[in-house]
């Protein structure tokens, strides 16, 4: 379904320092930095796949997105997607993709949903029938029924997101990109638009990629993510290959009674202690979670437990740190 | 196609939505065509040579001149388009299986075309009825009158044709001011805005006559008035069309040029 293969792109930007003196002499003359934004970038999607793909801010995420979508043009490399090359084919191609930009809008500000609706189904030639019922579906699932007559400027962020997303499939797109689709939402508006997502992935069999900087993101939705970082692949699994690899701690908070002396726990890192409570981190590897609540039982008295599985960000931030990005 | 005529659609009655900025604005076109007729009027009844236009046609050019303002002038902008370029908004029109000139131009040419619908039928009611000298006179003739609607139709998608390239100058300069300001101060005048065209000297009418700007607004305005006469309307039309063919062409071309080396910054 999706192809990259090597795929590499630099910008140049224009570096200036502050100041007059500066400013006057970039006028004359200016230095440009080359900001390798994707460095020989490969993998491969299957169809019917919802990818999850990640990374820091500036790591190249929506850059790939872009060339993906045939907006940008890359230096080098191979990208296939359905049997197309998106900047070669582009008006043929951008008929079987929905792009969704969370930053950006494409509904016309000043006239009602539904008119920005109809305009793209006469842009993407939408049968007639075909846009009914995908409207009609797209409305349900989204919840839009009271917004749809409703000018764009008069929307919510979160009801705007929801309508642009509808925007995006109402031509039956094969593959959906996803940049940054849960911005800014509150958590009802999240968790509608990640149930939408994977309504249209397993009934559809819409070939999903998302960006997102929301981990709870990606548990919900990817089976699989890709990390790139600084414009490299940095991993390509599944998140259990993931939490396999780094995900072996365990973080036990506990509440006592007063306890005036540090506790001193075999197999547990205290990471931070009170008279009262206490965080510690266990590496399941090493210790097992029952013989050091055995072990906390006898030295103190314990009012209460929580456990805690390693959250999905503390293992990018270690994945980061091993690659130094 | 269909796509084309659906945005000229919606622009076009969401255009004509706006009734109040057309009120304020047939106020002003009056005020402004009453004023510039008296200074007229104060020089054709001192002067004493031939006039190069007789008061009376210079009459009609001023009135259709305010009542096809929308047609013609080149400041008349839509600034949604350029928040598009500006903003990288346009990163979503780059995904669609469309041209954007064509769409670009349907949503210009509808936009001008509904702000004139508002405006023009009042003011040249009500000036067709003013006492002389204010008086708008009606055309000659029949044929006349379609020559006239046929070069002023031309006129606008001249206009619009010419206003597009505004807008892709904006890809390269990413600030609409500086582009939009040479092309209004100097398009207008070109196009017999400031000064109708026959009152110019000799040697700018040359100049005037070599370039589009003047096939907008000055030409259809003298062949209203019977001072271009017939023949030379039907030549004036096929330079309008050499010039709209001409214009879009380089559009058309420039537009492509631009979207191959654009970059959608940030995410």
């Amino acid at each position: 379904m999706i192809t990259i293969k090597g795929l590499s792109k630099t910008f140049h930007v224009a570096k200036r320092s502050s100041g007059m003196k500066e400013a006057v002499k970039a006028l004359f003359h200016r230095e440009y930095t080359a900001v390798e934004a994707l460095k020989d970038i490969s993998f491969t999607i299957n169809p019917g796949e919802i990818v999850g793909y990640i990374g820091p801010n500036g790591a190249g995420k929506s850059t790939t997105i872009k060339v993906m979508s045939g907006i940008l043009v890359p230096d080098g490399g191979i990208c296939s997607i359905m049997g197309f090359t998106p900047w070669q084919n582009r008006v043929a191609y951008v008929k079987h993709i929905g792009v969704v930009f969370g930053q950006r809008s494409q509904l016309w500000w000043d006239v009602p949903v539904i008119d920005s609706f109809e305009l793209l189904r006469d842009i993407y030639d939408v049968p007639e029938q075909e846009y009914r019922s995908n409207l009609a579906l797209l409305t349900e699932t989204l919840d839009l029924k009271d917004i749809i007559q409703t000018p764009v400027r008069q929307l919510s962020l979160g009801q705007r997101m929801r309508c642009e997303i509808a925007a995006s499939l109402l031509h039956s797109p094969s593959v959906l990109f996803l940049d940054e689709p849960t911005i800014g939402l509150d958590a009802v508006s999240k968790i509608a638009v990640r149930r939408f997502i994977r309504t249209i992935n397993e009934e559809k069999g819409v070939t999903v990629i998302l960006t997102t900087h929301d981990m709870n993101d990606i548990e919900a939705l990817a089976q699989r993510i890709i990390l790139i970082g600084k414009g490299r692949l940095l991993f390509d699994g599944s998140l259990d290959a993931i939490r396999s690899r780094f995900g072996t701690h365990k973080t036990l908070t506990i509440v006592y009674r007063n306890q005036p002396e540090p506790l001193q726990i075999a197999g547990a890192v205290v990471e931070s202690w009170s008279p009262e409570r206490a965080v510690l981190r266990v590496d399941t590897e090493q210790a097992v979670i029952s013989d050091v609540l055995i072990d906390l039982s006898k030295q103190v008295e314990l009012l209460d437990v929580a456990i805690d599985t390693q959250p999905i960000e503390d293992l990018i931030v270690q994945l980061y740190k091993e690659h130094q990005i | 196609m269909k796509a084309y005529v659906s945005v000229f659609k919606l622009r076009l009655f969401h255009g004509m939505q706006y009734r109040a900025a057309a009120l304020a604005g047939i106020a002003t076109q009056f005020f402004w065509g009453f004023i510039i007729i008296m200074v007229y009027e104060a020089f054709y009844s001192q002067g004493s040579i031939d006039a190069p236009i007789s008061l009376d046609e210079l009459i009609s050019y001023i009135w259709l001149q305010q009542a096809f303002l929308a047609f013609i002038i080149l400041w008349f902008r839509d600034n949604e388009l350029f928040q598009l370029i500006t903003t990288g908004n346009i990163a979503y029109e780059l995904c669609r299986p469309s041209g954007i000139y064509g769409l670009w131009y349907a949503k210009l040419l509808a936009q001008r075309l509904a702000s004139a619908l508002l405006r023009s039928m009042p003011i040249i009611a009500v000036a067709l009825f003013l006492p002389q000298p204010y008086q708008l006179l009606p055309p000659s003739d029949l044929s006349t009158f379609l020559l006239f609607a046929m070069t002023l139709l031309l006129g606008l998608l001249i206009m619009v044709a010419l206003s597009m390239l505004m807008y892709i100058s904006v890809f390269v300069t990413l600030s609409p001011s500086g582009s939009l300001l040479m092309f209004a101060v100097l398009g207008e005048f070109l196009a017999g805005m400031v000064i109708p065209v026959p009152l110019m000297p000799i040697w700018l009418q040359n100049i005037v006559n070599l370039l589009p700007f003047r096939y907008s607004a000055d030409f259809p305005f003298r062949v209203y008035s019977g001072h271009i006469p017939y023949n030379d309307a039907l030549t004036g039309i096929l330079i309008q069309l050499a010039w709209l063919a001409a214009l879009i062409g380089i559009g058309w071309f420039a537009m492509a040029k631009a979207l191959r080396r654009v970059v959608v910054q940030g995410g």
